[in-house]
């Protein structure tokens, strides 16, 4: 097991690489830059920006500089469009903000998901079923842009119950608001997988086995079941996780909160190559980091899996 | 409990002063409250304002810093960090004499070496500005020079004679030299900060200002807070604090934070100014600003459509547009149709009469027709082109409309297309376009900050349009006591060769609490200044 968490680490090395150099590529062949201007700048102005940004040297270049600083100074770059900001200042203040509502929004999601799923799938076909597939269909067909207005209007104009945005780091009260725009989709995709997962497991043959022996049906279920059926549910929940936890533009830009996710998108806009690659290798350590840990997890509830 | 029920009470004793303030000018009652809290669409890009490059930045700038001059509510100029000026016989040497009260956050004085620091840091190719050309628009001697890195800084000609006066040499008389001061890339920088800070000079803490307030909190994305200078030379005028600017990207959003009761003031999403002003007509407003939106063509020489290089054809166009339509159904804030390119609003200038403005649309769409059928044009030789736009729902509304229209009208086929904003505005420098959207705003508050924009010396002319007549009425009226003759001259010149369909001036729609007062409603450029702000009480 040691070994091969090793072997995934040491592939990791290389993958990031690979990422850096494909988005170094990809982020330059797209048409404008990051001094593209509705005004267009003077040549000189440009040239200029151009020298104290190293712009002028070859693309290999730039990107031998780029890692190199990471390495060695732990230096992301400067932002082009936030002048006053590094890379490492944008992150340092918009990941803390989204790592706090993913989070809380992944439990409520993977939570209120798995046991929508598992109420509708042991009550199969039933009015329960109904209910819950029912709910899990409707959060789903909200995107989170037609969800964040709508929990508005009704908590904040209509209840005047919460402040319709803002983050004031971190309060409750305005966190609520973003972490049920984030997670109810989650949560709807969460119940799907686990419901279908878990009719199939209950008319397996180790169930049959534990009812037959006249185990209760919450024992069947909590200690034979479950399990199980959780396997196709935590590889959904590692990418999930990370996507929850790097944020949503649509939550950071609905409600104020600061976040990464609209920082992520607004540097891709805006050609802030620098601010784009921080974010991109940010996100790429999460993806490789949980995709490792949804393999552990996996040997560990799955005895079958070995490494 | 106890102790819960004396804080309270200790909590409102000290909210509610025994005498209610009065606003000095006008005598009204001040409100308790004075803090105020405003919508911004974008977070501030930078707060130093020799790299500062929005709208934003500037509003907030304007606040933590004070140049020589700056404006009042009509956009006239007032001294500010100057006291008074004066200007040589031969209109090119300035002599500004600083107010010597006027002190920096961090108790120095303000010195006249603090403007040429800042103007110096302004130009250097190793600050890389994006405004180092507004130095060079102002025609201050070298500062063209410098930023090419062909002189050394020292030869700016800007010097501190002593600590309170300031001299400038500019090239030519620049009637509108002191209204180009106003400008946050003019305000003075205090070396100390960037000496000891670097690039964190602009972080909560580290900030130098001489403005009226000082930086307490910027969060990017969030909100940034600005609390009462105690070392501001007029700090006993100043009323509001503490001033928060919250970014929200979303207008619905942001309107729906101002009814809840979190801003003071808020934007009003496009298409629904008139319910809204129906339903709050004493906070919504709608006040004319100093951009134009316009449709330019391509005309330079081998790119772009080679039907739109005859002037008959682009007048055609021009004309079978209908203003009214697209303000009327589509924007419904209270536009001002554009027959010409500069706002009416912008200081001493007036809207010429070119001969379109005047007609009724039947009018112009039967000249429309008739010089398209000249320009051998018709059913058997359709007109067809391209129209480039910026991906945007208000900008596809409008294109779509217009399509429509120039197809009844005229029977012409344009193909609206629209691209991500990045790559609409490399396609336009590029020339890689027939027809593109673009608008404008103004620099400052003269209307030679639009008219430049067509002159063939222009870096930001796209159409490369080009006529000896227009560039010298623009080269002559730099020297001129009175250029708005000439500015007249040049629009007709523009209505004539028809290089862009000037379409609408922006007006600026906003939502006010009725017990703010301060906030001007007449200045085009939209400057306000957060310390001329106060609450009454209500």
């Amino acid at each position: 097991m040691l070994n091969y968490i090793i072997k995934r680490l040491a592939i990791a090395v290389p993958t990031l690489l690979i990422l850096i150099v494909l988005s170094y590529i990809l982020m330059y062949a797209a048409p404008g830059g990051p001094f593209t201007r509705e005004k267009a700048l003077p040549p000189q102005v440009i040239a200029n920006l151009t020298a104290r940004y190293g712009f002028d040297e070859p693309l290999w270049k730039q990107i031998l500089i780029y890692v190199w600083n990471i390495i060695a100074h732990f230096d992301f770059g400067p932002s082009y469009i936030y002048k006053d900001r590094t890379v490492n200042d944008i992150i340092a203040q918009g990941f803390p903000v989204t790592l706090r509502y993913g989070m809380i929004a992944f439990v409520v999601s993977a939570l209120s998901g798995i046991g929508l799923g598992v109420v509708a799938a042991i009550n199969h076909n039933s009015r329960l079923d109904y209910a819950a597939v029912g709910i899990s269909i409707g959060a789903q067909v909200l995107p989170n842009f037609v969800m964040a207005p709508i929990l508005v209007l009704v908590f904040t104009l209509w209840l005047g119950w919460l402040p319709g945005g803002g983050w004031e780091g971190g309060e409750w009260r305005y966190v609520i608001m973003p972490v049920i725009a984030l997670a109810t989709s989650y949560m709807a995709y969460i119940a799907r997988i686990t419901r279908g997962s878990m009719l199939e497991v209950m008319t397996s043959n180790h169930i049959r086995t534990a009812r037959a022996k006249g185990l209760p049906m919450s024992k069947v279920v909590l200690r034979h079941a479950l399990k199980p059926a959780l396997l196709p549910v935590l590889s959904f929940l590692g990418p999930a996780f990370v996507g929850m936890i790097t944020g949503s533009v649509v939550v950071d830009m609905y409600f104020s909160t600061g976040g990464i996710g609209k920082a992520f998108v607004d540097s891709a806009q805006n050609r802030d190559y620098a601010v784009m690659m921080g974010i991109t290798l940010l996100v790429g350590i999460l993806y490789i980091a949980f995709n490792l840990l949804v393999d552990v997890l996996y040997a560990w509830i799955d005895p079958k899996i070995r490494y | 409990m106890k102790h819960l029920l004396l804080t309270t009470i200790l909590g409102l004793s000290l909210a509610t002063p025994v005498f209610a303030e009065k606003y000095g000018a006008t005598g009204e009652e001040l409100a308790a409250d004075q803090a105020y809290s405003y919508y911004m669409l974008d977070s501030a890009k930078s707060l130093d304002p020799n790299l500062a490059s929005s709208v934003e930045d500037a509003d907030i700038i304007r606040s933590l810093i004070e140049g020589l001059y700056e404006e009042d509510a009509a956009g006239a100029i007032i001294p500010a960090g100057a006291t008074s000026y004066e200007v040589s016989a031969d209109l090119t040497t300035y002599t500004f004499h600083l107010r010597p009260e006027a002190k920096w956050s961090n108790g120095d004085p303000v010195v006249a070496g603090d403007y040429v620091y800042g103007w110096q840091r302004l130009v250097d190719p190793a600050t890389a500005s994006e405004y180092a050309w507004y130095m060079e628009l102002a025609q201050v001697v070298n500062a063209g020079e410098i930023t090419r890195g062909e002189k050394p800084l020292s030869d700016l000609g800007v010097t501190a004679i002593d600590d309170l006066t300031l001299e400038v040499k500019i090239l030519a008389p620049l009637p509108y030299f002191p209204k180009m001061l106003t400008h946050t890339a003019m305000f003075p920088i205090n070396k100390k900060a960037i000496d000891q800070f670097g690039g964190e000079w602009t972080k909560p803490g580290n900030y130098i200002g001489n403005g009226a307030y000082t930086l307490s909190e910027h969060l990017v994305g969030e909100k940034l807070v600005m609390t009462k200078s105690p070392t501001y030379w007029n700090a006993a005028s100043v009323i509001m604090s503490p001033i928060t600017a919250v970014t929200i990207n979303d207008e619905n959003a942001a309107w729906t934070r101002w009814v809840a009761g979190e801003l003071d003031r808020s934007t009003v999403p496009t298409g629904q100014f008139p319910r809204l002003k129906a339903e709050y007509p004493d906070e919504v407003s709608s006040n004319p600003s100093a951009c134009s939106y316009t449709y330019v063509i391509n005309l330079a020489e081998g790119k772009g459509n080679a039907a739109l290089q005859d002037v008959r054809v682009r007048k055609a166009l021009a004309y079978a547009l209908d203003r009214n339509i697209v303000i009327d159904n589509i924007l419904q804030a209270g536009q001002i149709p554009a027959y010409s390119w500069t706002p009416g609003a912008m200081d001493g200038f007036t809207i010429p009469a070119t001969d379109y403005a005047a007609w009724t649309q039947d009018e112009r769409n039967e000249k429309a027709r008739a010089l398209l059928a000249e320009a051998g044009y018709g059913p058997d030789k359709p007109l067809t082109f391209t129209l480039n736009y910026n991906t945007s729902e208000g900008h596809q509304k409008i294109a779509v409309a217009i399509q429509q229209m120039w197809k009844q009208t005229l029977g012409v086929a344009m193909t609206p297309q629209n691209f991500e904003w990045a790559v609409h505005t490399d396609k336009m420098h590029a020339g890689d376009y027939d027809m593109a959207r673009y608008a404008w705003c103004g620099d400052y508050n003269e209307a030679s900050t639009f008219l430049d924009l067509w002159t063939s010396y222009s870096g930001n002319n796209d159409t490369k349009y080009a006529n000896p007549a227009y560039d010298a009425l623009m080269k002559d009226a730099k020297t001129m006591a009175d250029p708005n003759p000439n500015y007249t001259k040049a629009e007709e010149v523009l209505a004539a060769d028809m290089p862009i369909i000037p379409i609408y001036h922006y007006t600026q729609v906003r939502v006010v609490r009725k017990d703010i007062k301060g906030l001007p409603t007449t200045n085009v450029l939209n400057t306000w200044y957060a310390k001329n702000l106060y609450r009454i009480a209500q």
